[in-house]
C-alpha cells in the first residue's frame, strides 16, 4: 500500500462492520467514513464500542483469540482484512496511542527509533548522524525537542506523563504512518498536560488523519473536527463536530451530550 | 465515651504476644543457620591453607588438600549449566512468551513443577538408567552433568518464567502495536529488563547444584580419584561426595578435617550467592519503571 492507487478522500471506511468478542456482540453493522487529513473523536458511554472500533481499525482486536469480524475496514483504500495483508505493515501505517502513556523502558532516543529500527532500516544500525536527524525531527514534529535535547539518552519512564504520551506519538512519526488511532490519549493527563496534548493533534492534522476516542466531552469538541456519536454498538451521529454539539439531529446524542447519561 | 475497655486490653494482650512468639519463630530459623556457620569456621576455619586447597588428598584421604575435588564440583557444575540454562531459558520463553494457554501447555507446567519435587536419588537412579547406561556415557562427567541439569532445569524455568512475567504487559503491548514480532519484542525489551532475575535463578542454582551429592555418587563422581579429569567422558571427584567419604566412608580421618571440606564447599556456595545478590542490585538499579 505504499502508493494507494485508487484515490480515495476517506482514509478509513468499514463497511458493515460486526464484531463479536465470543457471544457477545460488540459492533452492529457500522459503516464509518472518515476524512483524510482530519481529526475525527468519537464519543459515547461505556462500553459502546468506541474503543472496539478503534481497535479493530488497526487489527489489535483479533489478539484475544476469540473475537470474530465481519464486514470490511479499509484503510487509505485497501481492505486490512484482505488475507493478503502483512499485520506487520498494518501496525506500521496505522499508529496508536493508548490511555495510560508506555514507552519503553529504554532511552527517549531508543524509543524514537525504536519502530524505525523494526521497519526501516531491517535491524541494521543506523549511522549515528542519519539516526539523530530522525530523532530530532520527529520530537520536533512533537513539540518535545526542547525540553528533552539534553538528556535523550536517558531512560524515557522517567519523563512526566505529559511528555511521555507525546513521545508515545513522537515514535510513531519516523515510519510514515498514514493514520494515528488514539484511545482516550488524555485521560491519564492533567488539564494542562491534556492541553498540551490536544495543541499537538491540532499540529499534526493535514498530515495525518487522526481518530481519537475520548470520554471528555469537552475535549472532542475543542480537538476534533468530526465528531461520530456510539450507542450500544452502533454509530447513532457522524458529523461536523461544531454543529452536532449546537444541534444534534438525533435525540440520543443531545441527551448524552447534555450529559444525562454516560 | 473513648475510654479503653476490657477488650481493647485483651486484644492488646494477644497482640503482644503473638508478636513476641513471631519474633522468636524467626530468631529459632536463624540460630542453625548461625551455629553452622560458627562451628565450621571455628572448626574447619584453621585447616583451609593454600595448600589444601591446591594439594591432592593423600594417604587414604586423612591428609593433605582437595584439589581435584574442588576441581571436579566446578567441572560438574559447569557443565550442568551449559545443558540446563540454554534449555530452561529457551523453555521459559516458550512457556510465557509464546504459548497459548492450552492443555498441552497446562501438563508441562504440571510436570515441571512434578519435576521439581522428585527426590535427588531417584534422579540419581534415572541417571545411571538413562545416561550411564542406555546412552552409554559410562559413568562420567557428561552423565553427572545431565543428571544434575535434569534436577535444576525446573528451577532454571521457573526461576526464568517469573522474571520474565515481572515485566509489563504493557511493554509488550506496545512494541506489537509497533509491528514488532514477538522474537524482536523478547530480545529488545523481555530479555533486557528480565536478565538480572533470570541470572539470579541461575546462580542460586549453582549453589544448590555445588552441593548435590546423591545425583552424582553413581553417575560420574568417584570417592578417591587423585587426577584432574581430561575431559566430560572422564570421572571426578565432588566436593559433596569427598566429604561424604571422609565423614563415613574413611577411618582414621583427623576430626577437623570434614570441617574444613565443609567450609570450603559452604565458601563457594556463598559466594556465588554473593556474586548473584550483587549482580541483581546492580542490575536492577539500572532499570526504572
Amino acid at each position: 500500500m505504499d502508493s494507494p492507487t485508487t484515490a480515495t478522500q476517506f482514509a478509513i471506511e468499514t463497511r458493515k462492520l460486526n464484531l463479536w468478542y465470543g457471544s457477545f456482540q460488540a459492533l452492529f453493522d457500522v459503516d464509518l467514513q472518515v476524512k483524510q487529513g482530519i481529526i475525527t473523536s468519537m464519543i459515547g458511554p461505556s462500553g459502546c464500542g468506541k474503543s472496539t472500533l478503534l481497535r479493530s481499525v488497526n487489527r489489535i482486536t483479533e489478539r484475544l483469540g476469540y473475537v470474530r469480524t465481519t464486514g470490511s475496514i479499509e484503510v487509505m483504500g485497501r481492505d486490512v482484512y484482505a488475507p493478503e495483508v502483512e499485520i506487520v505493515q498494518v501496525r506500521k501505517r496505522i499508529g496508536m496511542v493508548f490511555q495510560r502513556p508506555n514507552p519503553l523502558p529504554i532511552s527517549i532516543r531508543d524509543n524514537v527509533i525504536f519502530a524505525h529500527r523494526l521497519h526501516a532500516s531491517a535491524g541494521r544500525r543506523l549511522p549515528k548522524r542519519e539516526r539523530d536527524e530522525i530523532v530530532e525531527k520527529a520530537l520536533r514534529r512533537v513539540l518535545l525537542w526542547d525540553s528533552v535535547k539534553d538528556r535523550l539518552g536517558r531512560q524515557a519512564t522517567a519523563l512526566s506523563l505529559e511528555e511521555q504520551q507525546k513521545l508515545c506519538i513522537a515514535r510513531l512519526l519516523p515510519v510514515q504512518p498514514d493514520v494515528l488511532l488514539m484511545d482516550e490519549p488524555c485521560s491519564a493527563l492533567d488539564p494542562k498536560a491534556t492541553e498540551a496534548v490536544e495543541e499537538l493533534l491540532w499540529e499534526l492534522r493535514g498530515d495525518f488523519t487522526i481518530l481519537i476516542v475520548t470520554h471528555n466531552m469537552a475535549q472532542a469538541r475543542r480537538a476534533s473536527e468530526e465528531c461520530v456519536f456510539m450507542l450500544m454498538g452502533k454509530i447513532v451521529e457522524h458529523g461536523d463536530t461544531a454543529e452536532m454539539f449546537v444541534t444534534p439531529r438525533f435525540e440520543e446524542t443531545a441527551h448524552y451530550i447534555e450529559g444525562r447519561y454516560g | 465515651m473513648f475510654e479503653r475497655t476490657e477488650l481493647n486490653a485483651r486484644n492488646d494482650r494477644t497482640q503482644a504476644l503473638v508478636k513476641v512468639l513471631f519474633g522468636v519463630m524467626t530468631v529459632l530459623l536463624a540460630l542453625p543457620v548461625l551455629i553452622i556457620l560458627g562451628m565450621l569456621v571455628v572448626r574447619g576455619g584453621p585447616m583451609i591453607s593454600w595448600e589444601f586447597l591446591t594439594a591432592d588428598p593423600t594417604n587414604g584421604m586423612t591428609e593433605g588438600g582437595i584439589y581435584p575435588a574442588l576441581v571436579g564440583t566446578i567441572w560438574l557444575v559447569s557443565v550442568a549449566l551449559l545443558i540446563s540454562v540454554p534449555i530452561g531459558i529457551a523453555a521459559a520463553l516458550y512457556l510465557s512468551e509464546y504459548a497459548r494457554d492450552t492443555w498441552m501447555t497446562r501438563a508441562i507446567n504440571l510436570a515441571i513443577i512434578n519435576l521439581a519435587g522428585v527426590p535427588s536419588i531417584v534422579h540419581a537412579l534415572f541417571g545411571v538408567g538413562a545416561f550411564v547406561l542406555f546412552f552409554k556415557f559410562g559413568t562420567s562427567i557428561l552423565a553427572a552433568s545431565l543428571t544434575l541439569a535434569i534436577m535444576t532445569l525446573p528451577v532454571v524455568i521457573v526461576a526464568t518464567r517469573e522474571s520474565l512475567q515481572a515485566v509489563p504487559h504493557e511493554f509488550r503491548e506496545a512494541c506489537w502495536n509497533m509491528g514488532a514480532t514477538r522474537w524482536q519484542t523478547i530480545r529488545r525489551i523481555v530479555l533486557p529488563n528480565s536478565i538480572s532475575g533470570i541470572l539470579t535463578g541461575v546462580i542460586l542454582e549453582v549453589s544448590r547444584t555445588a552441593g548435590e551429592t546423591a545425583p552424582i555418587m553413581f553417575t560420574g563422581a568417584a570417592m578417591f580419584l587423585p587426577f584432574l579429569p581430561q575431559s566430560v567422558m572422564d570421572q571426578t571427584m565432588a566436593l559433596s561426595l569427598h566429604l561424604f567419604a571422609i565423614s563415613t566412608q574413611v577411618t582414621d580421618v583427623p576430626e577437623e578435617l570434614p570441617y574444613g571440606v565443609a567450609l570450603v564447599l559452604i565458601g563457594l556456595v556463598l559466594a556465588l550467592n554473593a556474586v548473584s545478590i550483587g549482580f541483581r542490585t546492580w542490575l536492577r538499579g539500572r532499570k526504572k519503571w
